[in-house]
């Protein structure tokens, strides 16, 4: 069942036209991904489906209900993480959280989620004495507060350090598997190939391209190359006569073999003919930074 | 709604600087002034009977003013109300909260001037209590309202309540708060007598001494509370 349909989606502010024409589906269960670089259109997308903001044209539904329409109804089944939201300066983390309980009809218990974003030792702290990380998690625990079934968490590990990026990361894949579906708005490659079942790549207000990472990188990968360091003398025509290898060249000590199709195993097999162990073989794939330089031709700025 | 109230007050408590002037500095110049004694007895019973109202409508402006929409805006600015408007709570109720805080904290300073200018300077209280509470109800509710405009309005927090104290300084000026109106030029009272503030003080004065309200006073706070309200209303964004 899809939770989220957006169907040509257009929404313009006075001097610019922020979203031109967006549509896409998330299945219940899913973390799916809206990724693009800043100013794509990708925050005033969710805000869209947040019911935050009137599309102009397009229709979307969360749940099958409309979120303009049917606010209350959506309000109490749909978390959201703002970027950039933030409360009053002397609140304390566990009235936040209490407060924010009281406005859902079926809350979630707050004392535990305070221990999974780990801010149980933060209980007391106000808002304004939070770090940037922890005032990440308590907006996180907010958008889980009222027991969502849908979550829409914007840019949520942007400012943060890896290690907390990491923490932030676990803690998603910990809300998926308790059956919330999430949508993640993000920049960041490496969070989207990590965490989202599917993305839609977003650029000028249009969709590009909505798959699974590994989906989008394929369209991209025409040629991979693999690297390693031969155990003993090598002839580089050794491997160059293999249909799958378009080119070798030599770095150091490094073989670097570019190709297609089952390289590796090809490799693999003409090294084990000539009696030559590779060591430190690795296959150097393209990522999903690649794929959106190339359906896009431009690169995501951080 | 409750959990709102309990948690808004709590924080208008942390930071008690808005509760601090707008009771201490009218009681410091009620208590002060009301000290004076004027070398003619005709100006001692103006001053003694003009201060107490003064000095009320003194807090109720400050509150209304500078307080009431540097909160809103701030929380607007800063995503507050935002925030809480992804909830199935509208930010509205924050806006009700806020104005019912302010009209506790104007009624307790309303109470403080009365008790503490019957102590110390023997100033009656007022002798038309239900007038008088019916002007302090409907005067403050005006003057919030012109508040909740500049909220509305004005787009940063500072900015706000900035231009709510820069409006008070002529407001209190043509409403005679600095000097008896009665020795001012036609046209100042003139002016005086549309805005809300000049009635507001003369409709607590009315009432404190025993007479009823000017019926023009509470038409021009009425109606003030009515034009301020409804267009704060038609313009206030949760963001």
């Amino acid at each position: 069942m899809d939770v989220i349909e957006v169907s040509h989606l257009r929404k313009r502010y006075r001097d610019k036209l922020a979203v031109a024409d967006v549509s896409f589906t998330v299945g219940e269960g899913e973390i799916f991904g809206v990724l693009g670089p800043n100013g794509a259109g990708k925050t005033t997308t969710v805000e869209c489906v947040a019911g935050l903001r009137t599309p102009d044209a397009g229709t979307v539904s969360v749940l099958g209900l409309d979120p303009r329409r049917d606010r209350h109804g959506i309000k109490e089944h749909l978390g959201v993480q703002l970027q950039s939201a933030v409360l009053p300066e002397r609140i304390r983390v566990w009235e936040a959280l209490d407060l924010y309980a009281s406005f859902y009809d079926r809350p979630a218990d707050w004392e535990e989620l305070l221990e999974r974003v780990g801010l149980a030792d933060r209980r007391d702290a106000a808002f304004g004495k939070l770090s940037g990380g922890q005032r990440q998690r308590l907006s996180i625990a907010l958008a889980l507060v009222g027991n969502p079934r849908v979550a829409i968490l914007d840019e949520l590990t942007t400012g943060l350090d890896p290690q907390a990026r990491r923490d932030t990361w676990e803690l998603i894949e910990q809300i998926r598997a308790a059956g919330v579906t999430i949508v993640l708005v993000t920049h960041f490659m490496e969070e989207a190939e990590r965490l989202c079942d599917r993305l839609a790549l977003i650029d000028d207000g249009r969709v590009v391209a909505v798959d699974s990472p590994a989906g989008l990188i394929s369209r991209v990968e025409h040629e991979q190359s693999v690297r390693f360091r031969p155990s003993g003398p090598l002839d580089d025509v050794a491997l160059d006569v293999l249909p799958e290898v378009t080119g070798v060249t030599r770095a150091g000590g490094d073989v670097l073999v570019t190709g297609t199709g089952n390289l590796v195993l090809a490799i693999s097999q003409a090294l084990a003919a000539h009696q030559v162990v590779p060591t430190g073989m690795r296959v150097e794939r393209a990522t999903l930074d690649d794929a959106f330089l190339a359906l896009t031709g431009k690169k995501i700025e951080i | 709604m409750t959990k709102i109230l309990a948690m808004e007050t709590k924080l208008y408590l942390r930071e008690p600087a808005g509760l601090l002037i707008s009771l201490l500095l009218p009681l410091g110049l009620l208590l002060g002034i009301g000290g004076i004694s004027a070398p003619d007895p005709g100006d001692q019973q103006t001053l003694e009977t003009h201060l107490p109202g003064m000095m009320t409508t003194l807090a109720v402006m400050t509150l209304g003013f500078t307080i009431l929409p540097g909160t809103l805006a701030a929380y607007r600015e800063s995503g507050v109300l935002r925030r809480m408007s992804t909830t199935p709570v509208s930010p509205g109720k924050v806006l009700v909260v806020q104005l019912l805080i302010n009209l506790v904290v104007a009624v307790l300073a309303g109470v403080v001037l009365i008790v503490a200018g019957n102590l110390v300077h023997g100033i009656a209280v007022p002798r038309q209590p239900g007038w008088f509470v019916l002007a302090f109800v409907l005067g403050s509710a005006s003057l919030f309202a012109i508040g909740l405009l500049l909220a509305a309005l004005v787009p940063n927090a500072k900015l706000a309540s900035g231009i709510g104290s820069v409006l008070m300084f002529p407001l209190m000026f043509v409403s005679g708060m600095w000097m008896a109106r009665e020795t001012m030029p036609e046209f100042l009272r003139r002016i005086g007598d549309f805005l809300p503030v000049a009635p507001f003080g003369q409709a607590l004065r009315d009432t404190w001494w025993g007479a009823a309200p000017n019926p023009r006073d509470l038409i021009v706070i009425t109606l003030t509370l009515v034009v301020a309200g409804a267009v704060a209303v038609r313009f206030f964004r949760w963001e």
